[in-house]
């Protein structure tokens, strides 16, 4: 997509708002003009004082001259505010048009950004758009109005000066960009094969310290990541004579330029065609102008990151969700019978099925328990009951309606998960109790937590139900985190629970208790017990095994 | 010339606002200034270079007002371009040169940044090789380590290219300014005089306010910050619930609530900068007006007069940019202090050099051990006394955080008793030579490292000059021979980072194939089948039965069903032995 391609995108996506962008321009350009009136205005009151004239007559000048020393820091004061809100706002609009365009995507067509570090990038890629509407959008347009402003201006007293002003504003403003543009784009390049090896290098040398020191490998592998280092480090050096290109080049030009207007200046009153009043006014205010192009080069380098940002964004709100709500679709069934009936299932892209024509059945009130090795695809059958993957064959079933003829949300409504890898929010222990119920009140929650033995260690607590888990459920340990992801599902007034592998990080005794608490809990609402231990098998009523890729055996629980 | 006052505060400008605390420390600043100049002796040459580039600079500064002033003042009164082709020609000259100064710093200062950066990388890898390698939250970190260590380049490229050389110009500039008015025009340095303090002096008051204000603020701007990360990372669990379209609505609020508690703080950061820029602007209209009405009365010169006027901008410019430029120094900072502190202090006692007897022929006795971490306040490990008999097996079992990994670690030598100590056929551990040790032992840790490479380049870490058959045995020892003979390029494919995944049993078994490869009388195996589906399990307990086969060997186990390959079971609870059970021999 190309660069306005993007850009337009992205603002429609997410529009800046009229009225502010417009108001953010207005003072931007305000300011530069004030700034540039505040030292024309000044060299030509010294001009004109040196023809020694009443005092009277400089009144005016005087007067601008302070109006425009006090103006400037105020109107810049205002533009900060003005366009600092306009970039907050149009990043909340962002945040909220992005959530709703990728929340029917979550979690099938997001699983590339399962990992941690990408899914922080995405979000990463939304914030850094900030950077487009606070420095991406106003200040070209500011800079185009002021320089126009400042041109014209010379060309009523000398075209020849306007002609090199106009010649120095668009190199410093259109090339030297260009050119910061390309350096950056190159020398990122170049950089960046070299900067992934080092890091790799650092990551494994770092992770694999103990077992490189007892294997004897340490000597090796702190080579190859001296070796990585040093060739980042003379890219590097090659890459800072390039860098500061740019800026010395608008140092350059601005200085030659306000050479150029003083000596055309000087010129053209040698001719008798200009006042001698305005030699160095007319320097002043080309010295003065290039205040208007000089954040554009570093808009022009941070473009590139900005626009891969946006492309990465635009490419996802794009996404067209798989999984969509049927145009008529029936009434969830009151008894929640819940069946697989010769499922294929295979994810988008994969080379084959997980498995094939697989039958599982779930009567009401029944307890199931789903024994099988990693990957088999356990977890692949909540995808397919929680309709987060459609089957490639056969049909999910509630109550011997097709999953597919009934709203997304009717029919997860039947079920409630407490699944291996549920996430825990940065709350408190209540509000993440409360995402299974949301109207909850405190001695629902108490009964949810006794059942998943956490009652004592809540309480325990200084701050009780109300004590902040930390990002991820960073305060809790393991087993805590298990609990509380089980309480959560029991708080759930759905009649189908589901547990994946609720006991991965417990030990056994801890185990077995958590499990027959949660049966003992889930008395009249049917179980899927999703485990490859054998733990808690005795509470089921019935044992299926899913083995290999392809049926499912079954044996009397 | 009024530049640099246009960019201004990015959106971090409320996160470096109460970065401004730091101006307080400077003591502390050049506390880490010594540090990185004794580290890097690149960065004592570089000062230097970058002092010589500032004075030229603002040498040319001044000449570029006074020509201008000069060619001005001349022509006003008649003088023709020829007249002016000397003064014209050296004011390119002046331009050309003061660019290249720009240019100069930049060049210079990425430089050091680079060598700084490659310096501090390096002596952090060689602390760590040395230091603690056994600490677990150590390597769950390696990843951001390994970030900041890489691209924290940037951060610190800003603070040397842009800040640093600032620092000179904010003193030399200034300074030559008001010699060179004081020279010209007396009355005009005296307002200058006058003006100029009040930068710094508005400087600090804002600074203390913003300070307090921002303090208040960050935590809930942070939390708030967060939350949209954190939403986008439990959405399976918000649909699994129904509750994915509520948060819409709550992302909107939140977002809103971020930029009135932003805006909030801005209102105040920016003032700052207005202040400042209030006092220059303000200095200038004052110089401007007061000479314009002195040179009315001829008090002073044309020339002179519009030199000052020239120069007055110039005066404030190198000041406020500073403050501009300070978060790029902020960052930059940040970054050095972290790796300074990831490096710490490396200092060990001098490990021993003496040939430990081989565990083939000798007895290993763990004698009274205590082992605490210098973080943790209670110890890892207190009194722990256990032997590990010549070709014996034993299995160490009790809750996590018992201490079992430490236990490992000790026999290792990754890590060294605190009290007590270890011997080996009645030799102080101590007094060997940790290499030497090392080379009579294998490990199997509870998930092994998948280094870059071929699967045959993973397995020989056990033994770099093993054959390809050697390497064939071990994976068939490790029960990993099936696998490896699926994969594209079988022993020849890639593994590792950006190579072929592995499934935890896969990593595992690789594991234990370095282990037969390593042959080593001693073997020390770290929960081995935690988390793995009995299917893998059993493959795994096979491969281990074959491999402990005849030698000595510490088995951590989780659960009680790995245990049972042992000859003594030992259990380890809160850093202490429990009442040992024995049970019968295989």
């Amino acid at each position: 997509m190309s660069a306005t391609a993007t850009v337009r995108h992205l603002v429609e996506l997410a529009p800046p708002g009229r009225r502010r962008f417009l108001l953010s321009v207005l003072l931007g350009a305000l300011a530069i003009a004030f700034g540039i009136a505040l030292m024309t205005t000044a060299g030509y009151l010294i001009s004109r004082a040196a023809e020694h004239p009443e005092i009277l007559s400089l009144t005016i000048v005087i007067v601008g001259v302070r109006f425009f020393g006090i103006g400037r820091p105020l109107i810049r004061y205002f533009d900060r505010l003005v366009s600092h809100d306009m970039a907050l706002r149009a990043l909340g609009r962002l945040r909220s048009r992005f959530y709703e365009r990728i929340e029917p995507l979550a979690p099938a067509q997001l699983e590339g950004f399962r990992h941690g570090e990408l899914l922080s990038r995405m979000v990463g890629d939304v914030d850094a758009l900030q950077n487009l509407y606070l420095r991406g959008l106003a200040p070209p347009v500011v800079a185009i109005l002021v320089a126009i402003g400042a041109i014209a201006f010379a060309a009523v007293y000398l075209p020849a000066a306007a002609a090199i002003l106009a010649a120095g504003l668009v190199l410093s403003g259109l090339a030297v960009p260009a050119l910061a543009w390309r350096l950056q784009r190159r020398s990122g390049e170049r950089q960046q094969a070299a900067r992934s090896e080092l890091t790799a290098d650092l990551v494994e040398l770092l992770r694999g310290t103990p077992e490189l020191l007892v294997y004897g490998g340490v000597e090796a592998a702190y080579d190859r990541a001296r070796g990585s280092d040093a060739e980042l480090a003379r890219i590097a050096r090659r890459d800072a004579i390039v860098a500061g290109l740019a800026d010395a080049l608008v140092a350059l030009i601005s200085g030659l330029t306000v050479a150029g207007v003083l000596a055309v200046g000087v010129s053209a009153h040698e001719g008798g065609s200009l006042d001698r009043l305005l030699i160095a006014t007319l320097a002043l205010l080309a010295m003065s102008s290039f205040e208007a192009t000089e954040p554009l080069p570093e808009v022009a380098r941070e473009s590139g990151a900005t626009l891969s940002s946006g492309r990465r964004v635009l490419e996802l709100t794009a996404t067209e969700p798989a999984i969509a709500d049927p145009q008529d679709p029936e009434p969830l069934p009151a008894a929640p019978a819940v069946a697989l009936e010769s499922v294929t299932a295979r994810y988008p892209g994969a080379d084959g099925p997980t498995f094939t024509g697989l039958d599982l059945r779930i009567e009401p009130g029944r307890k199931v328990a789903l024994l099988g090795a990693s990957g088999t695809g356990k977890t692949t059958i909540v995808a397919l009951l929680l309709r987060f993957l459609d089957p490639e064959r056969g049909r999910v079933t509630i109550g011997g309606t097709d999953a597919r003829r009934l709203l997304q949300s009717d029919l997860r409504s039947t079920f409630a998960l407490a699944g291996q890898d549920a996430h825990l929010f940065s709350s408190t222990i209540a509000a993440n109790l409360r995402i299974g119920a949301p109207d909850a009140g405190t001695e629902e929650l108490e009964a949810a937590l006794e059942a998943a033995r956490l009652a004592d260690w809540v309480h325990a607590l200084p701050d009780g139900l109300g004590t902040l888990v930390g990002e991820l459920g960073r305060e809790l340990s393991g087993g805590q985190r298990q609990r509380l992801v089980v309480a959560r599902a029991l708080l759930s007034p759905a009649p189908v629970l589901l547990l994946d592998e609720p006991t991965a990080h417990l030990d056994p005794p801890t185990a077995h208790a958590l499990l027959a608490d949660t049966f003992a809990a889930a008395e009249g609402r049917s179980v899927l017990l999703i485990t490859h231990r054998s733990e808690g098998l005795e509470l089921v009523d019935e044992v299926a095994r899913i083995e290999g890729i392809t049926r499912i055996g079954r044996s009397p629980g | 010339m009024i530049a640099g006052a246009a960019s201004g505060a990015a959106p971090g400008a409320a996160r470096n606002i109460v970065r401004r605390d730091d101006h307080a420390s400077r003591p502390q600043m050049n506390a880490l200034d010594r540090r990185l100049a004794e580290r890097v002796p690149g960065v004592r040459r570089m000062l230097t270079a970058d002092g010589a580039i500032g004075l030229l600079a603002t040498i040319m500064v001044l000449a570029q007002a006074v020509l201008i002033a000069r060619i001005s003042a001349r022509a006003f009164d008649g003088a023709s371009l020829s007249d002016l082709a000397p003064e014209i020609a050296a004011l390119v000259a002046a331009v050309l040169v003061r660019s290249g100064a720009g240019w100069g710093f930049e060049v210079v200062g990425r430089r050091a940044a680079t060598a700084v950066m490659s310096a501090l990388r390096l002596e952090l890898l060689r602390a760590r090789l040395l230091g603690d390698p056994a600490g677990a939250r150590d390597r769950a970190d390696a990843g951001e380590v390994a970030a900041t260590a890489v691209e924290g380049v940037e951060a610190l490229e800003a603070m040397f290219a842009r800040y640093v050389p600032q620092i000179f110009l904010a003193v030399t500039v200034p300074a030559a300014v008001l010699i060179v008015v004081v020279t010209i025009d007396p009355v005009s340095a005296a307002i200058m005089l006058f003006t100029l303090p009040l930068i710094p002096v508005f400087m600090w008051l804002i600074g203390r306010y913003t300070e307090l204000r921002a303090q208040e603020r960050l935590e809930a701007m942070n939390r708030l910050a967060g939350h949209f990360l954190d939403v986008v990372r439990g959405l399976p669990t918000l649909r699994a619930f129904n509750r994915g379209p509520a948060q819409a609505e709550r992302i909107a609020q939140v977002s809103d609530d971020y930029r009135r508690a932003t805006m909030g703080t801005l209102r105040i950061a920016f003032l700052s900068g207005t202040v400042l820029e209030l006092a220059a602007t303000l200095g200038i209209a004052l110089v401007a007006v007061t000479v314009g009405v002195r040179l009315v009365d001829a008090d002073v010169t044309f020339e002179a007069a519009l030199t000052v006027l020239l120069l007055a901008p110039e005066l404030y410019l190198p000041l406020r940019s500073l403050g501009t430029q300070f978060h790029a120094s902020a960052d930059g900072r940040a970054v050095t202090e972290q790796l300074l502190e990831l490096i710490g202090d490396p200092e060990r006692t001098p490990a021993g050099t003496a040939a430990p007897p081989s565990p083939a022929a000798a007895d290993i006795r763990l004698e009274a051990v205590d082992f605490s971490y210098p973080s943790r306040d209670t110890p890892v490990l207190s009194g722990v006394t256990l032997e590990i008999g010549s070709g014996e097996t034993v299995a160490l079992t009790g809750p996590s955080g018992g201490g079992k990994s430490t236990v490992a670690a000790l026999l290792l030598g990754l890590l060294r008793p605190g009290g007590g100590r270890i011997t080996v056929g009645g030799i102080d551990l101590g007094q060997c030579s940790p290499e030497l040790w090392r080379e009579l032992l294998a490990w199997v840790p509870q998930a092994p490292t998948i280094f870059r490479g071929t699967v045959a380049d993973n397995v020989r870490l056990g033994d770099p000059g093993a054959s390809d058959e050697s390497v064939d045995r071990a994976l068939a020892d490790a029960e990993a021979a099936g696998f490896v003979s699926r994969l594209p390029a079988g022993t020849a494919t890639i593994v590792g980072d950006g190579g072929r995944p592995l499934s935890a049993g896969e990593r595992q078994r690789i594991g234990l194939a370095r282990a037969f490869l390593r042959d080593a009388p001693l073997v020390v195996l770290d929960e081995p089948t935690a988390n793995l589906d009995p299917d893998n399990a059993a493959l795994i307990e096979t491969a281990i039965e074959r491999l402990l086969e005849g030698r000595s060997a510490l088995l951590i186990a989780h659960r009680p069903e790995s245990a049972a390959i042992a000859d003594r079971v030992v259990r380890l609870d809160a850093g202490a032995i429990a009442p040992v059970q024995e049970v019968p021999a295989r």
